[in-house]
């Protein structure tokens, strides 16, 4: 039953872009300060103040939206979008309208089986709003005893990037948002924290029968403030029109709000509540004209994007496909292990340590790779003594633990702890004989051909050299002298 | 002469010549103002302590030898849009009767610069919203000539104030001829410079691509040294042209032998008074006479610059005036349970009903639906007006017309009658629409001793011609009248 229908899905992204200073005065940005301390006249809507626009936040934005391969308008305006409501102080905000920055782009969103192209209609360039804090039990504004404004954000140089209705299920919505936030953490021009609000998420949703061209009426759903919850909130709102129209109901258009305690949707507003923002060009403010130079020296920014360093990576390291994307997806850990290629040759190696024991100990401790004490020196050379068969595998991953939490020398580590794998035979024979002697049991179990038994004998051996023998030179022995 | 009719550049020479100190010129002002401002009503607030100590200060300086610049310890009444910082700023308007600025508009910094005095607040139509000057929430000024006339709007209080002595001269602004009708009225002279080469930040926005601060004065030559002082680029203005600023005292010269001079024959129709006509008609014959060519001109879409006026101005003033919801500054009603109920009482109780008329029709013409029909016909049409002044300038210097079509009217004559109200501005609104500079000189009294203003209208940055040719026409009109206060 369910296959007979297929969500059509657009999103609209916000994203802050972090410049120095606000979209259209020079306060700085905040982050989380006391509150209202980045204001002046122009970010609190004061009479008479007058906006100006701050040339790096088009930059950013022309960056966002060449790399996303869009067309840079040679020529653009901004709109006044006309509502009342607290957060905004002058109760219009600065946006784009009919003349957005860049038109006609497309991402690929590689899903693992297949790649899905998603139209970029358009990127345009806005002001944040204040920020609202409700006292009272519910946390809204109607039901609040009073609010209270932060004026910090107001005036933040946001970004919407717009998709034409071209994403077909909300897995590949949030797969478009991973790509979409990578590539823009790629750019350096957001932190695109999704925690902090500064990349917001509305989608455009609605269903038809498989094979169907045309689409049907759609709801819009806010507030899919995190991947988790934009996968979610569309399952649910997908399953919810299939329900309606299978039950021979129809869709109504409204916008609804996804509540992530009940993993439900519910009506914000209907269209005839829908706001009528009287878009008009702002008359305090100029067009802004972009030549063909600056557009190029826009392009000469944008650096190396994450499909292409996977490619390369594939073809340059001979990485598998999946090692290459992990890496390239991230761009401090593509850095990092590019930097650690430099000094060491075996490139799968230093990945599968990237990706295994040092992703691991990043995540636990939720740090990123730029923060962490391990140079890309000491883990190459880390690795260059494992391959000398100084260490074996179990040691090396609790001297990686030290060189983690101290940044130390891995050598240093090795010798302060006396951690030096043996690897002298005679040394190594005089201990296992030992082992043989006393332990008569697993010897006999061996020889009678339970294999397994040497893993208990091999274990005595680690044990008594406190784990530093050779482990492939231990098993040789044992078996020569039992057979 | 008495020191309060003094023009500034009078002033300034006496000061050279030591015959007189500021103190006393802040004085004198103040003797007047307490004299007359009974009947006038010109000013919101005034500054006498401020001034008298800030004259003080100066007369030490001029002492201590320092140079004696244009505006330098003189009396300048500012409109109440401008913004004074730690002075209240209120637009005549009851939504901000206790704001105060955290900021100078750039204006005043440029005047502070110079150790300018400030008189006071000048009172005004609401957020500059009418052309009598009864819109005001703080009551309507009188003009000096009759006081049961209105002194012209929305600029009223900045030209009694200079007409009848209580400042030397003043800072209005115009959006549909706000600063040259009231000095019409009034019998001084107003400019409005080009759009852009006054910096609009700290005046509080009526119209945004049509305000425009402009000085009113007593004579032609203070208006262009206050042009020196006000215009110029300012990069927190980002409508603000960069151009290099003239010295636009250089201007002042009695010489307009070979100037084209038009006479739009759209602005000397029906509705003009006769006696401004004649007046008109006399000033044509003067310019002749000492050399000046003057043709009529036809500029046939000046027709429809009302109603491109009256859609344009409100759509943009029912935006910049949403800012006034009583959230952030300003009158808020506090018996208001609900955000909604805080915005409708805060605006109804705050807003008077000029202003509340043009929110309504902005928020009308920019709606869903009939923002096509009206704006966006409406900046078209703008856009055929500004190709009909071009025109015009390719043959002639400057255009010239009355500025107002009558003299002063009656108090509560027009006042519930907003369609006749709004044809005063007939003959300054497509100067506005248009962008360009335009001066109101005193053109001589009716027959029941009203003054009538002439206006002269130049191109695009050539506030050289305007001034050439208001200078020489001052001085062959040799208006001298003062009203009987
Ligand atoms: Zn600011």
């Amino acid at each position: 039953m369910k296959n007979e229908y297929e969500p059509v899905i657009g999103l609209e992204t916000h994203v802050e872009l972090y410049t120095n200073t606000k979209m259209f005065c020079g306060c700085r940005l905040s982050f989380g300060e006391e509150k209202n301390i980045y204001t002046c006249p122009v970010c609190l809507g004061h009479p008479g103040s007058l906006p100006v626009i701050n040339k790096k936040a088009i930059e950013y934005a022309a960056k966002i939206a060449l790399a996303l391969n869009c067309k840079i308008r040679k020529y653009t305006i901004f709109h006044r979008k006309n509502y009342f409501y607290p957060d905004m102080p002058k109760n219009y905000q600065i946006s784009q309208y009919d003349l957005p920055l860049g038109v006609g782009g497309y991402l690929d969103i590689d899903i693992g089986s297949y790649i899905r192209r998603v139209g970029i209609t358009r990127v345009h360039m806005e002001e944040d709003t204040g920020k609202l804090l409700h006292k009272g039990i519910t946390g809204r504004i109607s039901e609040s005893e009073a609010s209270i404004v932060d004026f910090n954000r107001a005036g933040t140089p946001l970004i919407e990037v717009v998709t034409e209705p071209d994403i077909r299920s909300p897995e590949e919505a949030k797969e478009y948002m991973i790509v979409l936030r990578n590539l823009i953490l790629f750019l350096d021009v957001s932190d695109c924290s999704m925690e902090e609000g500064s990349l917001r998420c509305d989608a455009n949703v609605s269903v038809r029968k498989t094979g169907e061209d045309k689409i049907g009426t759609k709801t819009e759903i806010k507030n899919l403030n995190s991947f988790k919850f934009l996968q979610k909130g569309l399952e649910y709102e997908v399953k919810r029109q299939i329900k309606v129209l299978e039950a021979g109901g129809g869709i109504i258009q409204q916008t609804r709000h996804y509540d992530s305690k009940t993993g439900t949707t519910k009506v914000l507003r209907s269209k005839e509540e829908a706001h009528d923002y009287r878009y008009f060009p702002e008359p305090d403010l100029v067009p802004i004209y972009i030549e063909d130079k600056m557009i190029e020296d826009i392009r000469k920014t944008i650096p190396e994007l994450p499909s292409a360093k996977a490619k390369r990576f594939e073809k340059q390291y001979g990485l598998p496909k999946y090692d290459s994307s992990f890496l390239a997806n991230n761009k401090s850990l593509a850095d990092y292990f590019e930097q650690c290629c430099r000094h060491y040759n075996n490139a799968k190696n230093i990945a599968k340590w990237i990706m295994g024991d040092f992703s691991a100990l990043l995540n636990k401790e939720k740090m990123t790779i730029k923060d962490s004490r391990v140079t890309p020196e000491n883990l190459c050379k880390m690795l260059e003594i494992i391959d000398k068969g100084k260490i074996n595998y179990k040691i090396a991953k609790s001297v990686f633990e030290e060189m983690f939490s101290t940044g130390k020398n891995p050598q240093k580590i090795i010798e302060d702890r006396g951690l030096e794998q043996i690897s002298d035979e005679g040394l190594l024979e005089a201990v296992i004989e030992e082992v043989i002697k006393d332990n008569p049991g697993p010897v006999k179990q061996f020889k009678e051909g339970k294999d397994k038994a040497i893993g208990f004998l091999i274990g005595r051996v680690m044990a008594k050299t406190k784990g530093k023998a050779n482990p492939g030179m231990v098993n040789e022995i044992i078996i020569k002298k039992l057979s | 002469m008495e020191i309060h009719y003094l023009t500034a550049h009078q002033l300034k020479d006496r000061l050279e010549k030591r015959q007189i100190s500021c103190t006393e010129i802040v004085k004198s002002i103040y003797l007047r103002i307490e004299e007359v401002e009974d009947r006038l009503n010109s000013y919101i607030r005034l500054e006498k302590e401020s001034a008298l100590s800030r004259a003080g200060q100066i007369d030490k300086l001029i002492s201590a030898g320092s140079d004696i610049e244009d505006f330098m310890g003189i009396p300048v009444a500012i409109k109440d849009n401008i913004c004074t910082k730690n002075i209240t700023t209120t637009c005549a308007s009851r939504i901000l009767e206790n704001y105060i600025p955290i900021y100078n508009a750039t204006v005043i910094d440029r005047l502070e610069s110079r150790n300018y005095i400030l008189a006071g607040k000048a009172n005004m139509d609401e957020f500059a919203m009418g052309s009598s000057n009864e819109n005001s929430y703080f009551g309507t000024v009188k003009n000096p000539w009759d006081t049961d006339r209105v002194p012209g709007g929305s600029s009223g209080g900045p030209a009694a104030c200079v007409a009848a002595g209580e400042a030397a001269c003043s800072l209005g602004s115009d959006t549909g001829g706000s600063i040259r009708q009231p000095a019409s009225l009034c019998g001084v002279v107003g400019f409005k410079p080009t759009y852009g080469m006054v910096s609009r930040y700290g005046l509080v926005a009526f119209a945004s691509s049509l305000d425009q601060i402009g000085p009113i004065t007593r004579d032609v030559e203070d208006c262009a040294a206050m042009l020196n002082i006000i215009c110029g680029h300012d990069r927190k203005d980002s409508t603000s042209i960069n151009v290099e600023v003239p010295d636009y005292k250089s201007f002042l010269k009695a010489d307009i032998k070979d100037m084209r001079i038009g006479v739009p024959k759209e602005l000397m129709v029906e509705g003009i008074d006769r006696e401004v006509k004649e007046a008109v008609y006399r000033i044509i014959k003067l310019a002749e006479d000492i050399g000046g060519i003057v043709e009529e001109i036809s500029l046939p879409s000046l027709e429809y610059a009302l109603s491109v006026y009256y859609i344009i101005a409100p759509s943009e003033a029912s935006s910049n005036l949403s800012r006034f919801d009583g959230v952030r500054y300003g009158y808020r009603n506090v018996e208001a349970e609900s955000l909604r109920e805080m915005y409708r009482r805060s605006r109804v109780e705050g807003f008077g009903d000029e202003v509340k008329r043009r929110i309504i029709i902005g928020t009308y013409c920019l709606s869903a639906g009939y923002y096509d029909e009206y704006y966006e016909k409406a900046q078209r049409v703008r856009t055929l007006i500004i190709g009909d002044f071009k025109k015009a300038f390719e043959k002639f210097d400057v255009l010239i017309s009355p500025t107002s079509p009558t003299t002063a009217f009656k108090i509560g004559e027009k006042i519930e009658d907003p369609l006749t109200m709004y044809l005063s501005d007939i003959c300054t609104i497509p100067v506005n629409l248009a962008g360009l500079p335009a001066i109101s000189i005193p053109a001589g009294l009716s027959g029941s001793k009203l003054p009538i203003g002439l206006q002269i209208i130049g191109n695009v940055l050539r506030e050289d011609n305007v001034l050439k040719v208001a200078y020489s026409l001052e001085k062959v009109i040799g208006f001298t009248g003062r009203p009987g206060l």
